[in-house]
């Protein structure tokens, strides 16, 4: 067992799987020489060369659908797009081609690729470069979404990522690359796609979240715990397909839910899991589902306004206690 | 200023680039001189086919000189008029006869059947286009992969699917090509490597790219050839497929086919550039331009430049012009057109064209031609009756192909379904 | 042509019922004219109409129950206008004027004045009516899981009331009642008046006792909710104390043999009430409540009275209890018991209580534990007049005594406080010229 960071997980399953697999090679802006954006390619053009470690031109729609055609003959591209939001350049390759080939062709193609991006706010980078737009892939059949929160499900994520056949959106975050947890040495655990996981066993109320604020969940459970509260964490780690029935599950047994999301309220992610809770756990509900969003503004650059406009364990904390209030756990 | 609908037999509005500007003046002499000719004879001016180049070299000298005809339409220069008729094995010609007519007769029978709402959807038809198609499809091996738009039928009947197939497709039964998931604009087949219709303008181009670069990264000797229209030459994914194609030395062939309207905007009033084989210069893509009602002419040019990428894996760019012959689909009167552009489309007619050429030279005799016409008759009502008569796909089979690997979770919901059942 | 909607009579009316329509359909409506009698869940309204005009229609019959903002009628300017139809009783958004100021999280003034509580509860009130009214009746707030529960508790969720945000029925409320429910002692818990049992059992009706479901008033709803939101979520502390009447009995026979002439006669329970006023008067501390965290003290010392009517309890308050003469205590009880009896108190009527006093004397009953009347910190039970044996001078003597216990709400009042005010109270009435000093 070794403590590593959520970018070394990456990277060592990156190389790893291009060891084991001839087909697997690495796209994208300035992975190679320049040794990837956030670093998660570092090392690797060295190692492998450049018909595997290959530099792209600023051309996301180009490279993408690159990729997605290259897919299609077989070979089992991991594209690196550097932030989530330039992937809109890519957007019709992502949705019109590599989420509808294997359908729209009667099932003749699988696109087995992998598009690799870190959303994520809170680094000052402003209305463009700050967003979470996961949820528009999150929406398209076809494609898999995939947001691991810590190193060790990034590693058995991103393996059965590139072994899977179809397109994976494989969403990292710029505020997790850093963050460390203890990953297996020699581990080779392929991750099920389409399973969410309880995290953290609770009674009292159920938070929900992924990626970073799956992170930030925990760490708010971790502090209500100290104040007698007991909270269920669920990790949705996929979010196409999406896990209803673990978050169901966990609902039914403590009554209340507090979605987490990285993302706008308003038709976000958490719209779908509090409309799903309220289908699959109507019955079980002891307080009406409540949500902690981004604010709904371009993202400031401004440090007091972004970090007003973001969630954080401060205003998750919040939200858990009045839903708890709510039901009559009097809590602070 | 408004840009008028080009008049068919006027010249293209604009000149000829001139020597020393813009993107022409990217290549330096050596690249001239190492540029590699175009090899094809030159035939006399009034010929009715012709193909014009755009190399490296062009960009240090006038282009085309004083070969541009000042009758009979397009700028012409450097002829390659196709080989000597006699040249050819009458067995071949014949051949390429039986599949334009077939085509042509398909793409009728296609306009009928939707018509007669037994074809739903978008549909565009290749009337007019089957010189060039079959062309095209000719200068391919079978191992060579072929990416095209959305007017696609005539292509994969090329390309070797069967007419039975791409009926049934477009009638959306199990039988078609894809099985009913496709329609029209999605003829795809992995047998004869007809690797898809795509619905979006330019959506099949970074495709094309990223399967030549397969290719290119297993080392393999296979060639990817990605047809579109001329409109598609001002959309991005055209910019940055031809840039990656040249970066990356990849072994695809874009085929521009320009029938002058995207739609039915002219393509001067759409391209800076109209000259559209020229536009691969940016790229250091050498560009030919070919007489798409021309099959021999068309083949030549394509057969040539697919070796060439084979053997030097590099892109190339062929530009076809064509007429289209209706609108741009089953459903467009095309009223933008005038009485004598239709007309001329008529006159332009390839299958006519090329029925003279070889009644002329002997080839086609009067019982060959019957008895093509026959058997393409034939093959078409086959093809019909075939689509007719097979079955609707199965409601049940409509979550088969969503994922290639099974997932948990995956939502089978129909939409009444509750998400949870009681 | 306007259309008359179920109107909003009462701070805590989500539905009224149509108690009798007193214009017929083509009578001459005139402003101010009463058009219809309206059962709130307090009481029996008069409502007036607005405008000039006929009475063209009734869309909700006599007995019928309809949201508040539900169309019950129309006015036309001709007996037979036709009403434009918009269906029978189909409720409108209530587009209800609220009572009082719509604040999300109403505040209570900061300055003590009488009625606070009830001011801030109708301010809440008020914004859930600013809600579209619910196209069916009106049903008390419960969530989803409250409701399963309930059904699996085989409880009435109707009858038990919510501890969550707006009174909302949360899980815990209804794990309260089924605890409270098997432990069973507080069913028989007599409240301000005889209560029947607040937490039987709904819904068994196949177990052998056969019985069955009779109508539930609205007044009878709202005695449940209130008295099991009491009972859950009042921490009550009990203090007794038994006083020696005798002195309190010749007072009265003397005050009434005074007041003969002026057809007043003062009861015992008038003497008390007088008595408890004076006594707030003088232990502010007692005359509380604790509202949401928060603890207030009332200016004004309001005493209600419980009043037992068929329909159930009603408390109808004698504002200013402390400042009215003794007579007036005594007429004005009379008087709004008459009119609890006949179910026409007025709201106001029955809002802005500090404290209450209820006596259950009349019955023989020696003594009891009443269920404090939210927000009101106290209440005061006060059994039959009877002559025990106690012990005066060293001699065993036979007195006339009354046991008064006190049911204190331990959040805003503690024992000594409470027992403080009790000793005073007891004081006062056995050297009753205090009453009136």
């Amino acid at each position: 067992m070794s403590v590593i960071t959520y970018r070394q997980a990456l990277r060592d399953t990156l190389r790893a799987e291009m060891h084991r697999d001839e087909n697997v090679f690495l796209m994208g802006e300035e992975i190679g020489v320049f040794e990837g954006s956030y670093k998660i390619t570092e090392g690797l053009l060295k190692e492998f060369g450049e018909r595997r470690v290959r530099d792209t031109p600023i051309a996301e729609e180009g490279f993408v659908g690159a990729a997605i055609g290259a897919a299609m003959l077989g070979l089992r591209p991991v594209v690196e797009i550097m932030t989530i939001n330039f992937s809109l350049i890519a957007i019709d390759q992502i949705i019109n081609h590599a989420a509808k080939i294997y359908g729209m062709f009667g099932g003749q193609t699988s696109v087995p690729m992998v598009i690799r991006t870190p959303g994520g706010g809170g680094q000052q980078l402003g209305a463009t470069h700050s967003q979470n737009i996961e949820l528009f892939y999150s929406f398209v059949p076809g494609l898999k979404v995939l947001a691991p929160s810590t190193p060790a499900e990034a590693a058995a994520m991103l393996r059965a990522a590139i072994r899977d056949d179809d397109p994976v959106l494989f969403l990292e975050n710029l505020g997790l690359y850093n963050s460390k947890g203890e990953v297996p040495e020699g581990d080779e655990t392929v991750a099920e796609i389409g399973r969410a996981a309880v995290t953290r066993e609770g009674t009292d109320i159920t938070l929900i979240g992924y990626s970073r604020m799956a992170m930030v969940a925990g760490q708010v459970a971790e502090a209500l715990a100290a104040e007698g509260i007991s909270v269920e964490v669920v990790d949705l780690r996929s979010l196409r397909p999406l896990d209803r029935q673990t978050i169901v599950e966990s609902v039914c047994k403590t009554g209340s839910a507090v979605i987490a999301e990285d993302d706008w309220l308003t038709y976000g992610i958490g719209a779908e899991i509090a409309a799903s809770i309220q289908e699959g756990a109507f019955d079980y509900l002891d307080a009406p589902v409540r949500r902690v969003a981004m604010a709904e503004v371009p993202m400031p650059y401004a440090k007091p306004l972004e970090s007003a406009a973001l969630p954080s364990v401060e205003s998750i904390t919040t939200a858990v206690k009045e839903t708890l209030n709510a039901v009559g756990r009097r809590v602070g | 200023m408004r840009v008028l609908p080009r008049q068919l037999d006027q010249p293209l509005l604009r000149p000829a680039v001139e020597p020393g500007v813009g993107a022409h003046a990217l290549a330096s002499p050596e690249q001239q001189a190492t540029a590699p000719a175009f090899s094809g004879s030159t035939g006399p001016e009034e010929a009715d086919s012709y193909v014009e180049r755009h190399t490296m070299a062009d960009t240090a000298k006038p282009k085309g000189g004083g070969t541009t005809r000042s009758t009979g339409g397009r700028r012409r220069s450097r002829k390659d008029s196709p080989s000597n008729i006699a040249d050819e094995q009458p067995k071949v010609l014949l051949e390429y006869y039986r599949q334009m007519l077939l085509i042509r007769r398909f793409e009728e029978r296609t306009g009928q059947a939707y018509t007669q709402a037994r074809i739903g959807g978008y549909c565009h038809l290749n009337l007019g286009e089957e010189a060039t198609i079959v062309g095209l499809m000719t200068a391919l091996q079978e191992r060579d992969y072929l990416f095209t738009n959305y007017r696609d039928h005539g292509y994969a009947i090329g390309k070797g699917m069967s007419p039975r197939s791409v009926m049934a497709e477009l009638y959306g039964r199990s039988t078609g090509a894809a099985k009913g998931w496709g329609g029209s604009m999605h003829m795809y087949d992995t047998e004869t490597r007809m690797l898809g219709g795509y619905g979006i303008v330019g959506g099949q181009l970074p495709l094309a790219t990223g399967a030549a670069l397969a290719i290119s990264y297993r080392g393999g000797d296979e060639v990817v050839m990605c047809q579109m229209g001329d409109g598609t030459t001002n959309i991005g994914a055209w910019h940055e497929s031809l840039n990656i194609a040249s970066l990356w030395n990849l072994p695809v062939i874009f085929v521009v086919i320009n029938n002058y309207t995207g739609m039915g905007t002219p393509v001067e009033a759409s391209s800076a550039e109209p000259e559209l084989y020229k536009r691969g210069s940016a790229f250091r893509i050498e560009g030919v331009r070919v007489d798409g009602r021309d099959v021999l002419a068309v083949r030549d040019a394509a057969a040539n430049l697919v070796e060439r990428a084979r053997s030097e894996q590099r892109p190339f760019l062929l530009e076809a012009t064509s007429y289209r012959m209706k609108g741009h689909s089953v459903v467009d009167p095309a009223k933008y057109r005038t009485k004598e552009q239709v007309e001329e489309a008529r006159s332009n007619d390839p299958i006519t064209a090329f029925e003279a050429t070889l009644e002329k030279a002997g080839i086609l005799t009067e019982e060959a031609k019957q008895e093509i016409a026959d058997s393409v008759r034939e093959e078409v009502a086959d093809a019909a009756e075939f689509a007719e008569n097979s079955p609707h796909p199965e409601v049940s089979t409509l979550f088969d192909y969503t994922y290639a690997t099974p997932v948990a979770n995956e939502s089978r919901r129909m939409p009444a379904d509750p998400v949870f059942a009681e | 042509m306007s259309e008359i909607y179920m109107p909003r009579l009462s701070d805590t009316m989500e539905e009224g019922v149509i108690s009798s329509w007193v214009k017929k359909v083509g009578d001459k409506v005139t402003t101010g004219d009463v058009l219809v009698e309206i059962e709130t869940d307090k009481a029996v309204m008069e409502y007036e109409a607005y405008e000039d005009g006929y009475l063209v229609k009734q869309s909700v019959g006599e007995g019928e129950t309809v949201p508040i903002g539900a169309v019950i009628g129309a006015i036309g300017e001709s007996p037979d206008a036709v009403p434009a139809d918009s269906g029978n009783g189909g409720a409108q958004p209530a587009a209800e004027p609220a009572t009082g100021a719509v604040d999300p999280q109403p505040e209570p003034a900061a300055e003590p004045a009488a009625g606070i509580p009830r001011q801030a509860q109708a301010a809440e009130e008020a914004e859930e009516a600013e809600a579209p009214a619910p196209e069916g009746p009106a049903r008390p707030r419960t969530s989803p899981l409250a409701r399963r529960l309930a059904k699996e508790y085989g409880l009435d969720i109707e009858t038990i009331t919510g501890s969550g945000p707006k009174g909302r029925v949360v899980r815990a409320d209804i794990e309260a009642a089924a605890k409270q429910r098997q432990e069973g002692a507080p069913a028989q818990e007599p409240a301000p008046a005889a209560q029947p049992s607040a937490g039987a059992p709904q819904g068994a009706f196949d177990d052998g006792r056969a019985s069955e479901e009779l109508t539930v008033s609205n007044v009878r709803k709202v005695i449940a909710r209130r008295l099991t939101q009491s009972k859950q979520e009042v921490p009550h502390f009990y203090l007794r104390r038994t006083i020696d009447a005798e002195a309190l009995k010749a007072f009265r026979a003397q005050i009434n043999e005074q007041l003969e002439s002026t057809g007043v006669k003062v009861s015992f329970n008038d003497l008390i009430v007088k008595a408890a006023a004076t006594t707030l008067r003088l232990h502010p501390a007692v005359n509380r409540s604790w509202i949401d965290d928060k603890l207030l003290q009332h200016g004004r010392v309001n005493v209600g009275v419980a009043v037992a009517v068929d329909a159930g309890l009603v408390v109808p308050v004698l504002h200013d209890t402390d400042k009215l003469p003794l007579s007036e205590i005594a007429t004005k009880s009379r008087e709004l018991a008459g009119r609890a009896r006949e179910g026409k108190l007025k709201p106001q009527e029955m809002s802005g209580g500090t404290f209450s006093v209820s006596n259950l004397g009349m019955f023989g009953i020696d003594s009891f534990s009443a269920v404090i009347n939210p927000p009101e910190a106290a209440i005061l039970a006060v059994g039959a007049m009877q002559q025990q044996p106690v012990v005066r001078d060293g001699e065993v003597v036979a007195r006339n005594t009354i046991a008064l216990e006190l049911s204190v709400d331990h959040r805003a009042v503690d024992g000594a406080v409470g027992a403080a005010f009790l000793k005073e109270l007891a004081e006062i009435l056995e050297s009753p010229m205090r009453i009136i000093l």
